[in-house]
């Protein structure tokens, strides 16, 4: 996709697979089982990390990557 | 033997970018490179028809075009089929592996062209085609068509195609066993001193190389960006409606979120067999985090989330399929939105 111009950011916990194939904006998961998400954690606390991580990804799409 | 040339239209001599809408053009005998691969070749060999064709109308009509050099190819009762070299032009190699690779499989003669490795043709074609590495110096013409020669020679009188550096040809990525006469260890330790001496080695497990592709430019007003969600995690709508395989997925879908404020559990499954999937099963946010974009989009941090997920299933993929799969979403996405959040398990 970032062929065709499209900025993307990846969320993965295994970031370095995402590397290896040259992601540009790469954000750390939570785990392979859920990349957003805890199941340990209360319902709020776990949506409040989501939501980290989406803000997160969100900055890396605004930033300027040098390659 | 008779041979069909593939040329663009600046080897053709029509012209140079101003002349790539020209459409398909037939010549008898050869033209420009194919007089050289007509000598490299040797006796026995005639270019008896040459084809050229602009780069842009080539891959704006691959379709059309394809049918049209098949019906030449045939009527010419050609034995072998050339396109190129087209060193590192792009679209002239993507129109060269598209006619090799369709004269082949339909025509049943070989087929050959040239290029260098990184030109997209490589990546489409390189598993179903001999291509020749160009290299990007086209002063070195001569060189490269007596090499694209050599194999065509080869596959013309169906004799065995040595590996790839011996023969010139880029990697196709094919396996083959092969009988020798030092055992693993041997060769490793052999390739170890090599390495610390600074002298060449040869792996025989090459790494796969992932050509960067540069950062697209960031997103400048993400309260203004329309934003897609795309997973590899391969969450679909219950029932799987395309049948997304559980591995090695061929096909990816595109699922609709308009009015949905939440991803509920019971509304999916997940076609996946390379994860424990319970967790996604149980809360789906956790992979597509519809819930908090929606937010973000209410409080205006995302001008709007794209009313459709994209998914598929990222799990013993082989990577041409994957970058297909790319491809075919970007394609779709390109134009409509401004940037992808992607989420891999």
């Amino acid at each position: 996709m970032e062929k065709a111009g499209i900025p993307v950011v990846q969320i993965t916990a295994v970031t370095p697979v995402a590397r290896m194939v040259g992601s540009n904006r790469v954000i750390q998961g939570h785990g392979i089982v859920h990349p957003l998400g805890d199941a340990d954690l209360p319902p709020e606390e776990e949506k409040e990390l989501r939501r980290q991580l989406v803000q997160q990804a969100l900055e890396a799409l605004k930033r300027e990557v040098k390659s | 033997m008779r041979v069909v040339h593939y040329l663009n239209q600046f080897f053709g001599g029509v012209g140079g970018e101003e002349k790539a809408g020209t459409s398909l053009e037939v010549h008898s005998g050869a033209l420009g490179p194919g007089r050289v691969l007509e000598q490299a070749l040797g006796e026995g060999f005639q270019v008896v028809q040459t084809l050229v064709c602009g780069d842009n109308y080539a891959v704006e009509n691959m379709d059309e075009l394809s049918v049209r050099v098949l019906e030449m190819v045939r009527s010419a009762k050609a034995d072998l089929f050339v396109a190129g070299p087209c060193f590192n032009a792009g679209r002239y190699g993507v129109a060269a592996g598209a006619l090799c690779a369709a004269v082949q499989a339909e025509l049943g003669i070989p087929a050959v062209t040239a290029m260098v490795p990184e030109n997209p043709g490589v990546d489409l074609y390189r598993q179903e085609l001999y291509i020749v590495d160009s290299g990007s110096n086209v002063a070195a013409m001569r060189d490269v068509v007596a090499r694209m020669a050599h194999i065509s020679l080869k596959l013309v009188r169906q004799e065995p195609i040595g590996r790839p550096s011996e023969e010139g040809y880029i990697s196709r990525g094919i396996l083959r066993d092969e009988l020798v006469e030092r055992t693993a260890a041997a060769r490793m330790a052999d390739m170890v001193l090599a390495k610390a001496n600074e002298e060449p080695f040869e792996s025989e497990l090459p790494v796969t190389v992932f050509p960067p592709v540069p950062a697209p430019p960031p997103v400048r007003d993400m309260s203004r960006a329309i934003i897609a969600v795309v997973t590899d995690g391969g969450l679909v709508p219950l029932g799987n409606p395309d049948h997304i395989p559980l591995s090695a997925a061929t096909i990816w879908g595109s699922y609709s979120v308009a009015g949905i404020d939440n991803l509920e559990g019971g509304n999916y499954e997940v076609a996946h067999r390379g994860y424990d999937t319970r967790h996604v099963l149980e809360d789906p946010n956790r992979l597509v985090p519809l819930d908090v974009l929606r937010e973000l989009e209410r409080a205006g941090v995302i001008g709007k989330l794209y009313e459709e997920f994209l998914s598929t299933s990222g799990l013993g993929n082989p990577l041409g399929n994957s970058r297909r799969l790319g491809r075919e979403m970007a394609q779709k996405l390109k134009g409509v939105v401004d940037a992808v959040i992607l989420t891999s398990t």
